[in-house]
């Protein structure tokens, strides 16, 4: 267990490293994120926009800025041949662990600046900061849980980049459905314990769909 | 699978056919004679989901034993779940039309039936975007069951979350059915007669794809 946890971290360390070294993906998702943002503001123009219609372009812009980034984790090791170094150093659950912690920094790191980014740029008003807070944290839990395993499994096939968002949507769709209503709910002034329905909904799909992938990812992995 | 099976899927569905369109039904509030889409919607919707579990059940047992007679069965599962996935969509869009005023309008149910011919949609995409056999088998099984657990999220919680209009609440209220026997009778054996009809297809189409498989063996070599 413990031989687990250190290499899990060692991997972790190693994306971060290399990540750093190479900008193989940051440089543009903070482009693409610029650019998000930048759209939602000159189609919106001067106009004052209700919260219900902000937050489904919050969401929009965080659903393809993280599909964007987290869907290369495992297809830049086959982009870079990597892979069967990986594959012959470590067993499949400290790879999919190390994977999973990368992609939860990043997600959190884009999400920051979204938000950041969106307040400043749209008039969006919080009235229920804890529960909105909440809400995005466990959100996105749900977000890189699913998207990991997907990521795996369209490194292995052709035409990684357009089957990525067909094969994540439906996946993803009972989670985004739920977290949509639930920062719409937050951002309206709604009491966080009203919100609690929502909330057990992310938290148990975050749970299934995560140990789902630690069963399967060994199978997607090995050869 | 035996001859007797087959005459009887015929049977009862001649049954289900004839009876659920001539035989009188209760007054149902609101539903009236557009309740019959039930003996034939609901075995669909009923299938769709029975065919996906079907698919993913396939899925496990050929990631444990790697045999590619099971993915054979899991695809095959999927393409009749598709099937019944789009017969269904339009039998309860048909009479959306009639009872709602609009062929769609994303009620929860719709919604969740609309996300499970997508997640079929996606099961085939992955499919047709791999090459070796042996990866497709095991990455379209590995995805096939990811869909899988969070097919509940759909089918049982999200059309509890938002209010719907689906009738379901009308016919099954608090788990008690109101039909009456004979409603009750036909729906009954179109259920079966349906489910064994999905039985008499799913062997079928496994011995055709057995076939293709074992021709394009012998054009290899």
């Amino acid at each position: 267990m413990n031989k687990t946890i250190r290499a899990s971290v060692l991997i972790f360390r190693k994306d971060i490293k290399s990540e750093l070294r190479t900008r193989y993906v940051i440089n543009s998702l903070l482009m693409f994120v610029l650019v998000t943002i930048s759209i939602i503001r000159f189609a919106l123009g001067d106009e004052k926009t209700e919260n219900e219609i902000l937050t489904g372009l919050l969401w929009i812009s965080i659903f393809f800025t993280t599909s964007n980034g987290l869907s290369r984790t495992f297809v830049k090791e086959e982009e870079k041949e990597t892979s069967v170094a990986l594959k012959l150093s470590s067993d499949s659950i400290p790879v999919f662990t190390g994977k999973l912690f990368f992609n939860l920094v990043l997600t959190f790191a884009l999400n920051f600046l979204i938000l950041i980014l969106f307040i400043l740029i749209t008039d969006y008003t919080i009235k229920n900061l804890t529960g909105f807070l909440i809400t995005i944290v466990l959100g996105n839990f749900g977000l890189v849980s699913a998207s990991t395993i997907i990521a795996a499994i369209i490194s292995k096939a052709n035409s990684k980049g357009t089957l990525y968002p067909v094969l994540s949507f439906p996946v993803l769709l009972p989670l985004l459905i739920t977290v949509i209503n639930a920062t719409k709910l937050a951002s309206l002034g709604i009491d966080t314990e009203k919100l609690s329905g929502e909330l057990m909904i992310l938290v148990s799909y975050t749970i299934v769909i995560t140990v789902a992938s630690f069963m399967l990812f060994r199978f997607v992995w090995e050869d | 699978m035996n001859k007797f099976f087959v005459i009887l899927t015929f049977i009862l569905i001649t049954f289900v056919i004839i009876t659920g369109i001539v035989l009188p039904i209760p007054e149902i509030p609101a539903l009236g004679d557009k309740a019959r889409v039930l003996y034939f919607h609901v075995p669909m919707s009923w299938i769709s989901v029975l065919a996906f579990f079907m698919s993913m059940w396939y899925s496990i047992r050929y990631l444990k034993t790697r045999e590619i007679d099971y993915d054979i069965k899991s695809f095959s599962s999927a393409q009749l779940g598709f099937l019944f996935c789009i017969l269904a969509t339009a039998t309860g869009s048909l009479w959306a039309k009639f009872n709602w005023g609009s062929f769609w309008n994303w009620d929860p149910r719709q919604t969740s039936i609309f996300i499970l011919l997508m997640i079929y949609g996606a099961y085939f995409a992955l499919r047709s975007a791999i090459d070796s056999p042996e990866q497709r088998a095991k990455l379209s099984s590995v995805y096939s069951i990811i869909a899988a657990v969070t097919v509940p999220f759909f089918v049982f919680i999200m059309p509890r979350l938002v209010e719907s209009l689906h009738p379901d609440p009308i016919i099954n209220n608090q788990g008690k059915i109101h039909m009456n026997s004979t409603m009750l009778t036909v729906f009954l054996t179109s259920l079966v007669g349906f489910t064994m009809l999905y039985l008499w297809m799913l062997n079928l189409k496994i011995r055709i794809e057995k076939i293709e498989l074992y021709k394009l063996k012998n054009t290899e070599d």
